[in-house]
C-alpha cells in the first residue's frame, strides 16, 4: 500500500445519488487512473454535509477545498486541475454558503460582536457582578417573583417543557422533562444540583456566566427548586474557579439578605437554600453521578445506571443536575414565555448557544448566537477570518469529548439535530479552529493523553482503552506505526464506545474515530513514510541501515 | 436591607437603584467600569483597576466612580474599561494596561476627549 497524498471526498447522501453522485465517483476514480494518481490520492465518501443546494459536493484535503455542484462530467477537469496541475478550481468552487436566517434576523446591539442575541449572557459583561441591585436593575429575581405569585409548579414546569430548551451540557436532554421526572419521583426530599464543574479543556462559557452574572444562578435554581420541589440545591463548581466561586458565595449572602433566597422567599412559605460545593480538578466529576457521589464525601467515580439521579440522585433522593448555562436561559424563559424562546434557533434545537472561540482566527471570545448558525459564519463573521496565511483544516467542538468537524462539514447548522445526522456532536460549544499546519495524529495524541490522565480508573475498558489507544497514536506519531494498528484503533474505539461505564470512556472513543473517518490519509503517511505531512510529529530518528 | 416580600417590593428596589444609577450618569459625574472576569484579570486587569484608581486619588478627583463587571466577549481586547462621562455613551477601550488607563483617565475623564488610539469600535 502506498501513502497518499490526497484526499477526496464525496457526497453520498440520498440526495446526492439522485443528482449522479455514484457516476461522479466512478468517473473521478477513472480520471485519477488516467491521470496515474490513483496510487498517490484516497478517495471516499462522506454524508450529510448541510449544504443540500450545491449537491453533489467534492471536497478535496490537504487544502480542503469544497466544490459543488460538480456534475459527473467535470470529474476529469476537477482531477486536472486540481489534483494534477496543483491548482484549485475556482470556477467549480462551492459559492460561499448564504447567511442564514437566524443571523440575517438578529439586531445588532450596540456594545456587542457583530450581532448576537444574549439570553444567558444577558447581564453578564454589563452589571457589577457583586453588587445584586445592578442584578435587580436589569430584571433580575422578577421571574422568581413571577413564579412564586402566580404560577404552580407545573406551571413553570410546562413552560420550560414548551419552550423545548435541551440541555447544554453536551447531551442536549429536555429539561422541561428531567424536571417532570424528579417532581414526579417519589419522596419529600428532593435536590436542585447545578453542574458548574467545566473541565473540558478550552470551554470557559459557563465561568463567564458565574463571574458576570451569578444572580442569574441562583434564581435560575430557585425556580427549579419550586418547580421540581425540592429546598435545596447545590452548586458543584470546578475548583480552579477561585474568582467565580468568590462572587457565587458573596451573591448568595446578598440575596438572603434580600430574601431573594433562603427562607420565605418573597414572603411565601417557599424555602431555598444554595450551598457551594467547589470540585478538586477531576474532569470524571464533570459527569453527573460521580459528581453526585463527590458531593457526597465519596470518591469521585460515576455510578452504574440505572437508576437515574432523577429517581436516586444525591443521598439517593430525587435530584436534577443542570449545566450553568442550561439554567441561565430559565429565567429569561420565564419572564417571556415559551413562544418567545423558540423565535431563537431553530424548531427542534430552539434558542441561542454560547460558544468560546480559539485557535488560527484573528479574533478569539466568548458569543452568544441563535442555535443553528454554521461553522463557516462563525469564523468568518465572529472570528473575523482565518489568520493571515491560515486555511481552516479542521474544527474541534466542546473540548476533549466534542467531535473533530473536517472543512467539508463546516456548513452544517449548528444545533443537536442537524449535528446528529451529519454524525457529530456539538459537546460543550468550544470552538477550537484549526489551520492546515496542524496535524491530526498529535490533536489526536494529545485528546488521548488527556483522556488517559482523567479516565478515573473504575471501569477497564476505559481504563486501559485509553492507556492502549494513546500508546498506539504516539507510535505513530514517532513513525513506528503500522497499518494493522488503524484496525486496532477502530476495535478499541468499539469496544469502549460499548462498554464503558460513563460518558468519558465513550467520547474517548470519538476523536479516534473521527481521524480515521476524515483524515484517513494523513494517518496512513505517518505510518507509511514515517514522516509528518505538516511537520509536527518528531519522528524518532531511525539508524539506517549499512549496504 | 429589610427582606424583599412581594413582587412589587422588588419593583420598588429596582426603582430606586435605577435612580440611583440615572444620578450617576448626570453631567459631572463619569463611572469607569473595568472588566474583571479572569481573561481581565490574567490580562493585569488588576493593574489597570489600581492605576485607575491611584489616579483619581494623585488628582484628589471628585465624581468619579469606579465599579467592575464581567467578560463581555472580547477576551483578546482585555484589560477592556468602559468610560461614561455623565450622560454621554459609553466608551469602550480595549488592551488598556496601568499606563494606557493613566492617560485615559487624563485625556478623557479630566480633557474630556477619548483617547482615539484604545478606542474599540463596538
Amino acid at each position: 500500500m502506498k501513502t497518499k497524498r490526497a484526499m477526496i471526498l464525496v457526497s453520498a447522501d440520498s440526495e446526492s445519488i439522485r443528482l449522479g453522485a455514484n457516476e461522479l465517483l466512478e468517473n473521478l476514480k477513472e480520471a485519477l487512473d488516467a491521470y496515474g494518481l490513483q496510487d498517490e490520492v484516497d478517495i471516499a465518501t462522506i454524508v450529510d454535509t448541510g449544504r443540500s443546494n450545491i449537491l453533489p459536493i467534492v471536497v478535496v484535503y490537504p487544502e480542503a477545498a469544497i466544490y459543488g455542484p460538480v456534475k459527473p462530467g467535470d470529474a476529469r477537469y476537477l482531477v486536472e486541475e486540481h489534483l494534477y496541475k496543483g491548482r484549485i478550481a475556482e470556477d467549480l468552487l462551492a459559492p460561499p454558503k448564504e447567511l442564514t436566517g437566524q443571523i440575517g434576523s438578529l439586531r445588532a446591539h450596540k456594545g456587542y460582536n457583530p450581532a448576537e442575541q444574549r439570553i444567558v449572557l444577558e447581564r453578564a459583561g454589563r452589571i457589577d457582578p457583586e453588587n445584586i441591585e445592578e442584578a435587580i436593575t436589569h430584571n433580575g429575581y422578577e421571574a422568581l417573583g413571577k413564579t412564586l405569585a402566580e404560577m404552580t409548579p407545573e406551571q413553570v414546569i410546562e413552560v420550560v417543557e414548551k419552550s423545548g430548551l435541551q440541555g447544554r451540557g453536551g447531551a442536549g436532554f429536555l429539561t422541561g422533562r428531567k424536571w417532570k421526572f424528579v417532581r414526579a419521583a417519589a419522596g419529600e426530599k428532593k435536590y436542585v444540583i447545578c453542574n458548574a464543574d467545566e473541565s473540558e479543556p478550552g470551554t470557559f462559557k459557563d465561568r463567564i456566566v458565574l463571574e458576570g452574572d451569578p444572580h442569574v444562578i441562583l434564581e435560575a435554581m430557585a425556580i427549579a427548586g419550586y418547580a421540581v420541589g425540592a429546598d435545596e440545591g447545590y452548586i458543584y463548581i470546578r475548583g480552579e474557579y477561585g474568582l467565580a466561586y468568590r462572587r457565587l458565595q458573596h451573591a448568595i449572602e446578598q440575596a438572603e439578605e434580600y430574601g431573594v433566597l433562603g427562607r420565605n422567599i418573597f414572603n411565601t412559605d417557599f424555602n431555598f437554600h444554595i450551598h457551594l460545593h467547589a470540585g478538586a480538578g477531576a474532569y470524571v466529576c464533570g459527569e453527573e453521578t460521580a459528581l453526585i457521589e463527590s458531593i457526597e464525601g465519596k470518591r469521585g467515580v460515576p455510578r452504574s445506571r440505572p437508576p437515574y439521579p432523577v429517581t436516586h440522585g444525591l443521598w439517593n433522593k430525587p435530584t436534577t443536575v443542570n449545566n450553568v448555562e442550561t439554567l441561565a436561559n430559565i429565567p429569561a424563559i420565564i419572564r417571556n414565555g415559551a413562544e418567545w424562546y423558540r423565535s431563537f434557533g431553530t424548531p427542534s434545537s430552539p434558542g441561542t448557544k454560547v460558544y468560546t472561540i480559539m485557535g488560527n482566527v484573528n479574533f478569539s471570545g466568548v458569543i452568544e448566537v441563535p442555535m443553528g448558525i454554521t461553522l463557516r459564519e462563525v469564523i468568518n463573521i465572529y472570528a473575523k477570518g482565518m489568520k493571515p496565511g491560515s486555511v481552516l483544516k479542521l474544527a474541534q467542538t466542546g473540548g476533549s469529548s466534542g467531535s473533530i468537524i473536517p472543512a467539508a462539514l463546516q456548513d452544517v447548522p449548528m444545533d443537536f439535530e442537524s449535528f446528529r445526522k451529519a454524525g457529530v456532536s456539538l459537546g460543550s460549544g468550544a470552538l477550537l479552529i484549526c489551520d492546515q499546519n496542524t496535524c491530526i495524529v498529535d490533536l489526536v495524541k494529545v485528546l488521548l493523553q488527556f483522556f488517559r490522565f482523567e479516565s478515573c480508573g473504575k471501569c477497564t475498558p476505559c481504563r486501559i482503552g485509553t492507556q492502549r489507544a494513546y500508546e498506539i497514536v504516539e507510535r505513530i506519531s514517532q513513525g513506528e506505526g503500522k497499518i494493522s494498528d488503524l484496525d486496532t484503533l477502530i476495535n478499541l474505539a468499539v469496544e469502549m464506545e460499548r462498554a464503558s461505564n460513563c460518558g468519558l470512556g465513550q467520547t474517548a472513543a470519538v476523536p479516534i474515530r473521527d481521524m480515521l473517518k476524515h483524515f484517513r490519509t494523513e494517518v496512513e503517511a505517518h505510518i507509511q513514510t514515517g514522516t509528518c505531512p505538516t511537520g509536527i510529529c518528531e519522528m524518532m530518528t531511525k539508524e539506517v541501515e549499512p549496504i | 436591607m429589610p427582606a424583599i416580600k412581594s413582587l412589587e417590593e422588588l419593583k420598588r428596589v429596582r426603582e430606586e437603584a435605577l435612580a440611583k444609577k440615572q444620578l450617576k450618569a448626570t453631567p459631572g459625574n463619569v463611572q469607569v467600569i473595568v472588566a474583571m472576569g479572569t481573561c481581565g484579570i490574567a490580562a493585569g486587569a488588576r493593574d489597570t483597576m489600581k492605576s485607575v484608581l491611584n489616579f483619581i486619588e494623585a488628582e484628589n478627583l471628585s465624581g468619579v466612580t469606579v465599579t467592575q463587571t464581567g467578560c463581555m466577549g472580547m477576551c483578546e481586547q482585555e484589560p477592556i474599561i468602559q468610560v461614561v462621562m455623565g450622560d454621554q455613551p459609553k466608551v469602550t477601550y480595549g488592551k488598556v494596561n496601568a499606563e494606557v488607563a493613566a492617560q485615559i483617565m487624563k485625556q478623557h475623564v479630566q480633557g474630556g476627549s477619548p483617547l482615539k488610539d484604545h478606542v474599540l469600535p463596538i
